[in-house]
Order: C-alpha cells, then structure tokens, then sequence
C-alpha cells in the first residue's frame, strides 16, 4: 500500500505528529499499520479519526455495557442517530449531541452548527426533523463574559432552528461557576419517518459511486474533532478561525433534497459529513460496508483554489452530505438535487480491496486499511478513584443561618437555574409546522405526530450537582427526571439518547465520575425500559480553572396513543384538587436550596429509588389515559415549593396566575418545615383534578404502590399561594412570584452590555 | 369543484406544511407551487406562507420578490384575486409593493416566539369575514423582522380607509409586552385599498385545530374559502 506525498507539504516530523495529538503508542500503531511512515494527508486523516471525539478510545468500553434492546429499537447506536417504534408505521429518530467547545470560543457559531449537525444526523436517517430540544449551561450571568456567552448561544441556536423551520419544544439552561469558561450547549433533534424509509450510512456495492451533495467545501472547522479532544486553555481562543460557519438556509435545501434522494429509493446509502468531514464520513460508511473507498479529491467542489488533499478530507465546511449510489443513478439524484438548488458531484467509488484511498490528480496521497483505521486506535482503561474533595463534598453542610422560608421560596424562584426561561425560550420558533401541542415551559414538549391521533413527548434533563456528588445516583437521577417528565404529560417513556459531557478522563476522580454515571443511567434504563440508543461523548471540558461538574445529559422521548390527552404542568382552574404523588422524605442533601440559597454544594443526593419512579410513572400514565388529571409537574430542583409555586405562576405566556390552598396535614411529619419545602427527593409529582376524580386518581396511585396525598385547592385567579402545616402559615402572592420568576432573567442580562472583551 | 388555493414555495419557505393543512381542514383544495412557475395554475387565491425565503438574505423578502411566479402572482392581485400574505410572506408582499410601508427588526433585537393577542379591525375582507368586529384572537408570532413602518401620510391612509387588518392589544392579565416587535400603531397586518390583499405576521395557520388546544386561526381560512366560493365553477 503506497502513498507519496503531495507536493510542497510539510514533512511528517516528531514535531508534526505531536501537532496532531497523537502519542508515541498511537503514532507507532499507525507505523506498524502501513509498514512506512505516513504521509501529511494520513496523519491528518488518523488525527481525526483517532481523536477522542470520533474514536471514543477512553469511553468504548464503558458505552459498550449500555442496555441497548428492547422491542421497541428500530436502530440502536452505530447510526447516525437511534431510531424507535410508534404505531402504525410510524418510527422516531433522535440523537443529542454536543457543540462546547466551538461554543466557548465562538458562541454564535458554534451553537448554530451544533443544531446544524444534530439536525443532519436524524435527516440522514430519512427521517423529517419535527422538534429540537437544547440543554445550555453556563457560568454565572454576573460574569459580563458569560453573558456575552449566553446571549450569543442562544441567538445561535435560535436562528439556525428558526431558518429550518423545526420547533425547538424544550429544553434546560443551567447557570454554574463550573461552567464559567466551559459553557455546554447539547442539541438534541427529533424526526419522524416511515419505518420502510430507513435510511442507513452503509457503504455497499463495489462499483458504487461516492457523490457530495450540497454545500461545497472550505478551510474552516478544520481539525475541528480533534480541538474537541482537548483542554480548553488560554490557547484555545486562537482557535476561533477554526470554528465552522453554519448557513441554515442551505441546510433547510438539504434536508428537503435528502429526504427525497431516500425516499425516492435512488441512493444506497447517505451521511452527514459532520466531525472530520469527509474523512469521517467516507471512513465510517466504508468500515460499516466492509468495502474499500477511493475518493478523488481534486473532484471536490471547493471556495477557494489551491485547496490541498490534506485540507479537503479534514474541512468541517457546514451543510455538506456524502452519498453512496449506483453509477447509473447519478442524473436521478442531479435532477433531485437540482430541484432544490443544490449540486450534486460524483468524487470517487466503492472499491472491494478494502483500503481506505485518497487521490488527487493522479496521485495517491493516502492509502490506509481501512477497518483498521476505524477500529484500530489503541484503546485506555485510565485508573479511576475517589479524590479526597470528592469525600470532602459530600461531607460538607451549610454553615450560615438560614433566612425565613418564605424568603428563601423567592430566592429560588430568582435564581437564574430555576428562573423562567421566557427570555430564551422566546427566541426559539415553538409553532412552526402546526403541530405543538404543550410548548416549552413545562415538564415535557408534546408534538402531534402530523395526521394520526398519536404524539410523542420529549425533554432533556440532567442534574449535575447532584451527578458531582454522587455520579452513580446522579447518572439514575437524569433518567428519573427525563422519565418523570415525559410520564407527567401522559406519555410512556420510550428510549433515550445520551450526552456524556465531563472533564479529562486521565483524571482518576473524572473518570470516576464517567464510569460511575454510565452505570447508574443502565440501571435506570433497565427499569424503566427506555434503552440507549445513541448519543454522544463530551470530555476535556476542563480549564486551567477545573473540570465541569460531571453533567450527562438525557434526551428522552415517549409515546402519547391519544394526543389529544396531553397533561400540561400548570393548575387550570380555580376550586381544582391539589394532590402529591409520592412519599417526601426530606432529604437535602445536593439540593438547590443549600446551593442557591445557603452557599453549600455538598452532601449526598437523595437516593434514587426505581420501584418507586417506575410506579409513579404508571400512576400518571394511567391517570392521564383516563382523562382525570388536570395538570401534573414533577418535583425536582427546588423541591415541593418550588414545584407548587410553579403550577401557581402558570407557563410563560400565561394571561394569570392561579392562588393555592395547601395543607400538608401529618404527611412525614418527621421532616421539618425547611425539608418538606426544598428536599429533592425523587418519585414525587404535584397534579390537579376536578374533585370528583380525587378517589379515582388515589385508588390508581395506591394500585401502582404510591402514596397520593390530597393536599388543598387551586385558588383564585391572581390569589395567594398558601400552604400550612401543623398550624403554621405561610403564604405569598402568585402574582409577585411570577414576577420575580420571569424578570429573574432579563433583569440580569440588562444590566450592561455583554460584550466579547468582557 | 373546491376552491383551489396554492401555496407558493420559494427556497427556504417552511411554513407550507401547516398553511396546507389549514386550508384543507377549512374544507378547501390546496397545493404547493414552485417558485419557478410562471403561472398559478389555476388556483383561485395565493397563500405567500411563512419561513425565510433566499434565507433572509440581503433583508426579508427582498430576493423573493424577483422569483418568477411573482409576475403571475401581481398579475392576480391586479385583477382582483386573492393573495395573502403571511410573516415572510407579509415581507414579501411589501416588497414586491402590493402592500405599503416594510417590516423592520422587531425593536428589542431579537426574535419573537410567543403567542399574542390580536384584535380584528376590519371584518369586510376575504380572511376576515367570519369573525365579529374588534372580535381578539390569541395565535403565535415567530420572526425577527415583524416591525411594521410606513411613512406618517402611508399610516394616515391606512388608517382612514380602513386597511388596518389586525392590531396588537393588550389582554387584562398578560405581562408581556403586548407588541412582540415595537410596530407602529401595533399594526399586526394590513389589506390594500381594495382589500384583496392581505398581509399579516402573526401565524393562524399554526393554531387552526383544536387538536392542539386551539383554532382560533381556524376562522381566517374559513372566510377566505368562502370569500372564494363562485369564483370557480
């Protein structure tokens, strides 16, 4: 297998292959895989392959024990996105994926080119994308820098959704010192398709033609995986030429032109030349195929002349395809591509020797085995243990006196973690395509599946304190809260898509946390039926500063059989039953409040309990199955009066709020006042009802095994949240509350310009 | 026959799913028309739906007004057939000049997503016929360029024949502003002088079912189908 290098490239130096991130193991593995020294274009190509982010060379093993089956898969992970079951034909397909480190050097773009990329994944798999979700973290907005941040990962993600015209129905936006620097944006996409249009990214045929399809190519976004694959340091910011530029304008062409090339039946298969670009791209759908490439880089449309083999397989050019078809296919799919202003162009061919072959006129640049170059990247087994602060964390306890509850409701209810998101979520198109039917703001998104009675229900979650605390409890807990979510619309959770973001995984406490995590989401998958069907690893988010907290993110969807029973999270009516489901057991630790309010992260999370999430789930299924429940909100951040405060200040573009009158009667009567407010405990859901289904809503919950307190009524209009205990009043005005709620947000991001130079 | 209504599909247009929809479920016929066409083919009244044509380029609206289905589309208007307008297609009837005055960015810089409270002015043109005079109805806003200007002797006009469609107003209760864009008069859509064509940024076509908690859009498709009826045979 010969290649020579392309005239006028740097030679392949020590210096060199250090520039590419590739240790001495890993360089002497390539070594020993061509038999020669690599040429500049191979080493870029295994740089990238072997990146952290395209060859998961910490993580494999770990995803590998993952519950991945279940009748429901259609497609688990390998794909570009996972794919599940619905009724009549019908399938979902969805991935979350992260864009960070683009993010924290250039905001805009990186955010925009994160849902670019998740968007492509779920088209490529003939899917129509029909909601986006996002989960946003970042440091606090007093930090003029975070603001710059945040207001540029917002507009970012926004316009690029809002130009395709898919609705973005959820999401969280977490604020944490962690996060300063090493802000996370995880976008998630959701699609529809018809089971027999499953598109798959399997390069089969030798003979077969290799086609771009859509933009062409240019320098930027070049090394992207790799920049991926590393710390962020005071470096990091000269890499901002390197972040790619999105153009949702071309993307909504390509989207409508892909889904017509698969379901038209003229290709055989088709990716997303994403991370890597077209070296990935080519790579994957060969190894997939078990068939040799050829690609001819000279034949690549590009911006600008002089592009060089090396620059063209490693660009991360935006809104670009590569298709795999047969030869006398190529004027159907022209035609096609034609009709939506794209450009289609044969660059190369299937070849059954199994190499991996880049030419570029007339020369052989590259020339690599190419299952090995996919699988071949030596994998590590770091140590991972328990670090002395991690001990020392869940040891610590608050150590300041505690201002009166009703103080510390409001306090909460500003904080920008637990504050509305009305200032973000109206940046984001929530009604296009005419389908939503509960939009952002509540517990979970709920779309109508377009002409049937079904919809699905979809969220992301994940509580990273928690997760810092005590991983194992905290990977379960993102699947709990996901599930409790989707389960308080009326809809059964169905599956899940991963995003693993964490630190450096050479770091024995990261990867700790890393493996700890994965463990508790299986186990919480297990239980709940909802398998893993893709996802995405983030490490290296660390700065001189420290690591992010552990933070794996959980997108979920679930199945509503009658669209029409969907459960908001709000109270509805004056005179309504108010009733917890689940048993409080005042556990503090981890929780919001000592953090928010007392200064403390520390302690241990409360204890997952499965049986118990698993019950409450059916409880709620079933309640809403029948019609009886009138709103329903899970208990997380915050705990019971946080979640009570919010079905009383109603989503964000309520006309009012509703009053509450609660009385927790002897209900944990062991637990004190500051407990029963603010504990997290797990399992617990507030829901309304007219009073007449009271006895039939407690008679299901008691069936599933799970307590179902009746509690008070909803209120008046505009009237006082009031909840007693023991004789003990304490009340606030809803209509102040929502105030605080949504001004928590805008008020901070006026207070001065937020700038790149902050 | 039904009346036969076409939505036009300029590149980057992705509202045309729901307008489709909306106006079968008001009981009408309704098809997708390339923006290459060069005639309606047939259609007795032309939706321009929402989405970001030429992706916004140069401003909204301003590309798509060359496309070649606008000659067959002014033609139309000029002959008294109906040609409504919505969000993208509001700029783009403006620029094209089938209706006065632009849409600017919304006055607080960003995007608007949020539903709004509109009150219907006039109730004598083909989308507004079935609702009750200064009737409001609540359907979502989604742009970032809805902040409707006109110059001083343009607004007086308008406002003096009538050809104010639909107004931003305030509901008892809602704290958000009630304007999502800052436009002038809280203008949320207009009709020419002979008020066969409309322009409108809010999206009915969104909230036309109550499938979806909602239809109180259902109504502007419902006149417009009757406003149709005896136009074909």
């Amino acid at each position: 297998m010969v290649a020579e290098p392309f005239p006028g490239e740097r030679a392949v130096t020590d210096a060199v292959v250090r520039e590419h991130k590739l240790n001495e193991l890993e360089y002497e593995a390539i070594q020993r895989m061509l038999g020669r020294a690599p040429t500049l274009t191979e080493l870029g190509i295994f740089s990238a392959l072997w990146s952290e982010h395209c060859s998961y060379k910490h993580t494999k093993p770990v995803l590998r024990r993952f519950p991945t089956e279940g009748a429901q898969v259609v497609q688990g992970p390998g794909e570009n996105a996972g794919v599940l079951r619905l009724p009549d034909g019908w399938a979902v397909a969805f991935k979350i994926e992260s864009h960070n480190h683009p993010s924290a050097v250039e905001p805009y773009q990186g955010a925009a080119t994160g849902v670019g990329g998740i968007l492509r994944d779920v088209f490529t798999m003939g899917a129509r994308p029909v909601a986006l979700l996002n989960s946003l973290r970042l440091g606090p907005l007093d930090d003029p820098r975070n603001r710059y941040l945040f207001s540029g990962i917002v507009k970012g993600v926004g316009d690029y959704g809002n130009c395709v015209g898919v609705p973005t129905l959820g999401g969280e936006v977490v604020f944490s010192s962690c996060y300063s620097g090493n802000p996370l944006v995880n976008a998630m996409a959701v699609g529809l398709l018809r089971e027999s249009d499953l598109a798959t990214a399997r390069a089969d045929g030798v003979g077969n033609v290799l086609l771009t399809v859509g933009a062409s190519t240019g320098r930027d976004g070049i090394h992207g995986a790799s920049f991926a694959s590393e710390d962020l340091t005071a470096e990091s910011e000269k890499r901002r030429p390197q972040v790619q530029v999105g153009d949702p304008f071309t993307e909504k062409l390509l989207l409508e032109a892909s889904l017509e090339l698969i379901q038209s039946g003229v290709i055989v298969a088709i990716q997303d030349m994403g991370a890597a670009g077209l070296t990935s791209s080519s790579a994957e759908m060969a190894a997939r195929g078990g068939v040799g490439v050829e690609v001819d880089t000279s034949l690549v449309p590009t911006r600008e002349p002089g592009m060089t083999p090396y620059e063209i397989m490693l660009s991360e050019s935006q809104e670009r395809m590569l298709v795999v078809a047969e030869p006398g296919q190529i004027d159907a799919i022209r035609a096609i591509c034609h009709k939506w202003d794209l450009d289609a162009t044969p660059v190369g061919r299937v070849t059954d020797d199994g190499v991996f072959k880049v030419i570029h006129e007339g020369r052989v640049v590259a020339a690599i085995p190419g299952q090995e170059l996919v699988d071949g990247c030596p994998m590590y087994a770091p140590p991972a243990a328990e670090s002395p602060a991690m001990r020392a964390r869940r040891d610590a306890r608050p150590n300041v006196t505690a201002p009166p509850l009703t103080q510390s409701l409001e306090l909460l209810l500003d904080a920008p973690t637990l504050a509305s998101k009305r200032w973000v979520f109206e940046q984001f198109d929530s009604t296009v395509r005419g389908d939503s039917v509960i939009l952002p703001g509540g517990d979970a998104g709920v779309i109508r599946v377009s002409g049937t009675d079904f919809g699905i229900a979809v969220t992301v979650d994940c509580n990273a304190r928690h997760t810092l605390l005590d991983p194992f409890e905290g990977g379960k807990g993102a699947v709990a809260e996901a599930a409790r979510n989707v389960a308080c619309t009326g809809a059964r959770p169905l599956g899940i898509t991963d995003c693993l973001n964490f630190g450096n995984p050479r770091v024995p406490e990261i990867f700790l946390q890393f493996t700890e995590a994965c463990r508790g989401i299986s186990e919480a998958c297990v239980a709940f039926n909802t398998p893993v069907t893709g996802g995405n690893v983030s490490l290296y988010n660390q700065n001189p500063d420290g690591a992010i907290d552990p933070t794996p993110t959980i997108g979920m969807v679930g199945l509503l059989h009658d669209v029409s029973k969907a459960v908001p999270s709000h109270f509805q009516a004056s005179g309504d039953a108010v009733l917890l489901l689940g048993a409080t057991r005042g556990h503090l630790g981890g929780s919001a409040y000592w953090a928010e309010v007392l200064g403390c992260v520390g302690g241990s999370p409360p204890p997952i309990d499965l049986t118990a999430e698993r019950a409450l789930q059916e409880a709620l299924i079933g309640a809403a199955d029948l019609r009886l429940l009138r709103s329903a909100h899970d208990l997380s951040d915050g705990g019971f009066a946080l979640a009570l405060a919010e079905c009383c200040i109603g989503g964000p573009w309520a006309t009012h709020t509703f009053g509450s009158d609660v009385d927790l009667g002897r209900h944990a009567d062991d637990v004190d006042d500051e407990a029963w407010f603010f504990a997290e405990d797990g399992a617990r859901a507030i829901a309304s009802c007219e009073p007449v289904h009271v006895a039939a809503i407690q008679r299901i919950a008691h069936e599933q095994g799970i307590a179902c307190h009746y509690l008070g009524l909803v209120g008046e209009r505009g009237g006082n949240l009031r909840i007693v205990r023991d004789g003990r009043e304490f009340a606030w005005s809803a209509d102040h509350l929502r105030s605080i709620h949504l001004q928590a947000i805008p008020r901070r991001m006026a207070q001065a310009p937020a700038t790149g130079e902050g | 026959m039904n009346d036969r209504v076409a939505v036009v599909r300029f590149p980057g247009t992705n509202c045309e799913a729901e307008s489709l929809a909306a106006v079968r479920r008001a009981g009408g016929e309704a098809f997708v028309l390339d923006y290459r066409a060069r005639s309606l083919d047939g259609a007795d009244a032309v939706i321009l739906p929402g989405g970001f044509s030429y992706g916004d380029s140069l401003r909204s609206g301003a590309i798509a007004r060359f496309a070649p289905i606008m000659d067959a589309v002014r033609t139309h208007a000029a002959e008294g057939g109906v040609v409504v307008g919505i969000c993208n297609g509001f700029q783009i009837v403006c620029e094209a000049g089938l209706l006065p005055g632009a849409l600017m960015r919304n006055a607080q810089q960003r995007f608007a997503s949020r539903p709004v409270d509109v009150r219907i002015e006039r109730t004598t043109t083909p989308c507004t016929s079935h609702f009750a005079p200064g009737e409001v109805i609540r359907v979502p806003v989604a742009h970032g360029e809805g902040r409707y200007v006109a110059d001083p002797g343009t607004l007086a006009e308008l406002e003096q024949d009538g050809q104010v469609l639909m107004r931003y107003v305030a509901v008892d209760g809602t704290d958000a502003p009630h304007n999502p864009n800052g436009s002038t008069s809280d203008i949320a859509g207009i009709c020419n002088a002979a008020g066969n064509v409309m322009g409108f940024m809010p999206h009915p076509e969104r909230l036309a079912d109550e499938a979806l908690g909602s239809s109180a859009g259902h109504r502007i498709f419902t006149s417009l189908l009757s406003s149709l009826t005896g136009v074909s045979q």
